[in-house]
C-alpha cells in the first residue's frame, strides 16, 4: 500500500500532514505511542525543510509518501530545496544545549532515536530522504 | 495550533496546555514560561492534561529553562502528560531532568515537600 500527500511549505501546515500520517498509520492497526513516534519523526524532518531548505517560500511544497512492506514502513520526504545531509549531520551534546539555554538542536536527534534506516539521495533535481521504521509483526 | 491559560493559585501558578506544541506554536509557550520566570514565580505547575502533542520545538521550550529551574531554586513541575506525549520526553531522557507528576494532586504533593 502507497499513500502520497502534499505539505504546501509553511510551519501552520505541518498539522495537516500529522493528521494524514496519523490516519494512514492508524488504518494499518498501529498502536497509539509507535503512531505518534513515527508522526514526530516525520514533523521533525518537514519541519526542517520547511523553515530551513525552503525558507517558508509559499510557492513551495514537500511530497510525503508512505509505503508499506511487511517488515515495516517507509517515508520519503522529497523536495526542492537547499540539501541539509541529515545522515553526516554531527548531533549537539544535550548537556551542552541545555548548560546554553538552547531551544533548539533536538529535533535531528529525536529523528535518529526513532526511526531504524536514514538514507539521502540528493540531485540537482531536489532530495529525497527515505526513513524506515520496523513494525512488530 | 495551542491554548495557554495562566490562573494564579493559592501557593502556584498554574499554566495549562492545551493542543499541539509544534513548530510553529511553541513559541506562545515559550512566552508563557518566559513571563512566569520574569515574574519571579516561584512555584509553576505545567498542567499538560490537554497537551495532545509535542515536537522537538516544544521539548526545546522545556530544554532552555532547565538551567534557570537550578540556578533560581523554581519549583518547576509538569503535570498530566498522556503516555504519549511521557514518551516524546523520554526519547531525550529530559524526562529525568525535569520534574514530571501524575497528576495535579501529586504535584501539589510535591510543591508542598509532602
Amino acid at each position: 500500500m502507497a499513500y502520497s500527500f502534499d505539505i504546501p511549505s509553511s510551519k501552520n501546515k505541518l498539522r495537516l500532514m500529522r493528521k494524514f500520517v496519523t490516519d494512514v498509520l492508524y488504518s494499518h492497526n498501529i498502536p497509539e505511542i509507535e503512531v505518534n513516534m513515527m508522526v514526530l519523526a516525520v514533523d521533525e524532518v518537514c519541519a526542517n525543510i520547511i523553515i530551513h531548505g525552503l525558507q517558508s517560500n509559499p510557492l513551495e511544497s514537500v511530497r510525503l509518501n508512505i509505503k508499506f512492506e511487511a517488515s515495516g514502513v517507509w517515508f520519503e520526504i522529497v523536495d526542492k530545496g537547499d540539501t541539509f545531509d541529515i545522515v553526516n549531520y554531527n548531533e549537539p551534546n544535550l548537556e551542552d544545549l541545555i548548560k546554553k539555554k538552547n531551544k533548539g538542536g533536538i529535533g535531528i536527534m529525536l529523528v535518529k532515536k526513532i526511526m531504524d534506516d536514514i538514507e539521502l539521495q540528493s540531485t540537482s533535481d531536489g532530495n529525497k530522504l527515505r526513513m524506515f521504521k520496523k513494525l512488530e509483526a | 495550533m495551542i491554548n495557554i491559560n495562566r490562573i494564579e493559585e493559592n501557593n502556584y501558578l498554574l499554566i495549562a496546555v492545551e493542543g499541539d506544541a509544534d513548530a510553529s506554536s511553541a513559541i506562545n509557550l515559550d512566552k508563557a514560561i518566559r513571563d512566569a520566570f520574569d515574574e519571579h514565580h516561584q512555584n509553576i505547575l505545567i498542567d499538560c492534561t490537554n497537551l495532545n502533542y509535542i515536537s522537538s520545538a516544544g521539548l526545546g521550550v522545556f530544554m532552555s529553562y532547565i538551567e534557570e529551574i537550578s540556578t533560581n531554586s523554581v519549583n518547576f513541575i509538569l503535570f498530566g502528560l498522556s503516555e504519549k506525549v511521557l514518551k516524546v520526553f523520554a526519547i531525550l531522557g529530559l524526562d529525568q531532568l525535569l520534574t514530571i507528576k501524575e497528576n495535579k494532586e501529586e504535584a501539589q504533593k510535591a510543591l508542598n515537600g509532602i
